[in-house]
């Protein structure tokens, strides 16, 4: 520790816009530290679970600009766009269906292929990280994504009885937000322009948006246990030729309990960065 | 002589030397003082006066454990810039880029764990895990397993091979290796032995597990890989003394490895880390000789971690010695 990153999504190549002028570059803030690299990767997850905008960490050294390509920073200006573009449709998408239907119900059913596409899509932000075109690590990228395609094709994909559970809506609403706040906030940057109330928008909605959003993931999961138990899905039993087996309904277990650990690491990182971000707050690290 | 008020508490004065009787004034003039402070708060720790130019670092962290009995020298790392490189315990002072007033960063290691409590430590936990599986100790398998043999004979095989691999680490680890560091981050210990314990358990539930399917190719599979299976251990051993040899006892010198009489070392030509080949080998056997999934994973992270640390060494090799061998790869042969 002692290194100091700002803590950036995967998606953007925020540091590529960092300009000298206002608003003054973020300081850098390092929540990693060599041993426990993989504790902390893991804990960088994102919107995933509900409102932290932020997906990874930026390593800078204070001062200094990426020099990204003419083709990196055009490519990625369209990428973030476009999935600004993405969400804000499934935000409409989700108001109306809500304003006509007046229920919830059928509600993922009629924007599942948009979600799904869209969520997908976001798999690249592992190979921007991967190539380098954006400074965060490709774990904590990886970390974050992976578990948005879990939630998303491996939970409300695969079990349809939990589809129409409010829970789902709960972290629909605050995922989406989360995402068309991250993705503008990226857009901005990367334009080198970056409207103060973006930047108030991501560094604020995840204290309300964050819960949320890990509150409907694990009362998803949970929503989703009895049906898993009793199909014994995405399991294989002994014996079998490869001498392995995997419970699906004991990995959810896990999974849900490993939230305990994950969101408060998350959820106070998150407040660090805020407090440097907004308020210039220089914060010490602790040293390992 | 040099007071000032720093909190919470005064920096030491340490005395470094006594003056050498004889000496010409010139030469007391090139005696250093050596202040040490705190990387982050800048707080000044430490003075130590008349510091012989000759003096290590070694030295001078001895000194500094002194005045600060709580940090002793493994855990302190020194270095010219807050942000900077620790520098090493061989660096002596005069050759260090300091004038007459040498002023070093302190930094805290942590708490430190010796390598070899650690390696035996992380070896010796898979060496019986195992075994309480093979012996099918109660509350892993259903009852009526309890303290039962597998039938099939390359259950045993694997266990024998399992428990062979942890014994030659072990002494390794006592009688062979020389390590070049003396010590590590304690919470290495927790995450390393997590590592070896979790997976020797996982691996050996599997194994001894009564529903245990054996290989599909039977007899065949397995004697070719427990064949696999021992040339690499050889193989590996091998490496392991080459390097031994290498290194005299207590020096922490380093040089370019290459091939010796022995067969097995002759793959230095092709790699620089000729050992995680024939560890990752080992495994790769094993594997296929219990055709069991979780020592395919095993196999595969542990691959992934060495071969980070054998392009790490490679690097090290490339950057220290200009005459390294253009031919060598870091892991395999040709390829990475």
């Amino acid at each position: 520790m002692g290194r100091l990153t700002e803590a950036a999504a995967a998606g953007g190549g925020a540091s590529a816009a960092r300009s000298a002028g206002p608003p003054p570059a973020p300081l850098p803030l390092s929540s990693t530290s060599p041993g426990c690299t993989a504790t902390m990767a893991s804990s960088e997850e994102d919107g995933a679970n509900g409102g932290a905008s932020e997906a990874g960490e930026e390593r800078e050294a204070p001062g200094k600009r990426r020099r990204l390509g003419l083709l990196a920073t055009v490519w990625l200006t369209f990428y973030n766009i476009a999935m600004t573009a993405g969400w804000l449709v499934l935000a409409i998408a989700m108001v109306r269906f809500y304003m006509e239907k007046g229920t919830h119900k059928g509600l993922y059913k009629s924007i599942q292929k948009t979600l799904k596409f869209f969520q997908t899509f976001a798999l690249l932000e592992i190979v921007h990280c991967l190539i380098g075109i954006v400074p965060t690590s490709v774990i904590v990228a990886g970390v974050q994504v992976s578990s948005r395609i879990f939630m998303v094709w491996l939970i409300t994909h695969s079990i349809k009885p939990i589809q129409n559970e409010e829970s789902v809506v709960l972290f629909l609403v605050a995922w989406t937000v989360t995402e068309i706040t991250r993705y503008s906030f990226y857009t901005f940057s990367l334009l080198d322009h970056l409207p103060y109330f973006i930047k108030w928008a991501r560094y604020n909605f995840f204290i309300i948006l964050y819960p949320v959003g890990v509150a409907g993931e694990l009362l998803t999961i949970y929503a989703a246990l009895p049906y898993v138990k009793k199909t014994g899905m995405f399991s294989i039993r002994l014996p079998n030729k490869y001498n392995v087996s995997f419970d699906y309904y004991y990995f959810l277990l896990i999974t849900m309990a490993s939230y305990i650990p994950l969101f408060p690491q998350l959820y106070f990182h998150m407040l660090r960065q805020r407090r440097k971000v907004l308020h210039g707050e220089v914060i010490v690290e602790k040293d390992d | 002589l040099f007071v000032f008020n720093s909190p919470p508490s005064r920096p030491a004065v340490v005395s470094a030397g006594s003056p050498v009787p004889g000496t010409v004034s010139g030469a007391r003039s090139q005696r250093t003082l050596v202040e040490i402070l705190d990387a982050k708060t800048r707080e000044k720790l430490c003075f130590l006066d008349k510091v012989e130019p000759h003096a290590t670092i070694a030295e001078i962290k001895n000194l500094f454990t002194k005045t600060h009995p709580q940090w002793y020298p493994a855990r302190q790392s020194l270095r010219l810039d807050p942000k900077g490189k620790s520098l090493k315990d061989e660096d002596v002072l005069q050759k260090l880029p300091v004038g007459t007033t040498a002023t070093l960063y302190f930094r805290d290691l942590g708490a430190q764990i010796s390598w070899v409590t650690v390696f035996l430590t992380e070896y010796a936990g898979p060496l019986f895990i195992y075994l309480l599986f093979y012996f099918r100790v109660p509350f892993i398998y259903g009852h009526k397993y309890d303290f039962t043999s597998s039938r099939h004979t390359v259950v045993h095989l694997a266990c024998i091979c399992h428990s062979f691999h942890y014994i030659k680490r072990l002494l390794e680890t006592l009688f062979v290796h020389r390590f070049s560091h003396g010590t590590m981050p304690l919470r290495n210990i927790f995450k390393n032995c997590t590592y070896y314990w979790g997976f020797a358990a996982w691996m050996a539930y599997y194994i001894n597990h009564p529903l245990y399917t054996p290989p599909t190719y039977g007899a065949q599979q397995v004697k070719l890989a427990l064949a696999i299976f021992v040339i690499c251990q050889l193989g590996n051993f091998s490496i392991h003394m080459a390097l031994r040899d290498l290194r005299p006892a207590g020096s922490k010198t380093r040089k370019i490895p290459y091939p010796t009489k022995n067969p097995f070392t002759w793959l230095f030509l092709l790699v620089s880390c000729p050992n995680y080949t024939y560890e990752v080998g080992s495994w790769i056997g094993f594997a296929i000789m219990t055709q069991c999934l979780p020592v395919a994973l095993f196999s595969l992270v542990g691959f992934t971690q060495m071969t980070i640390w054998a392009k790490g060494k490679h690097r090290s090799y490339l950057k220290e010695f200009r005459d390294y061998p253009p031919l060598r790869m870091p892991i395999i042969p040709f390829l990475l």
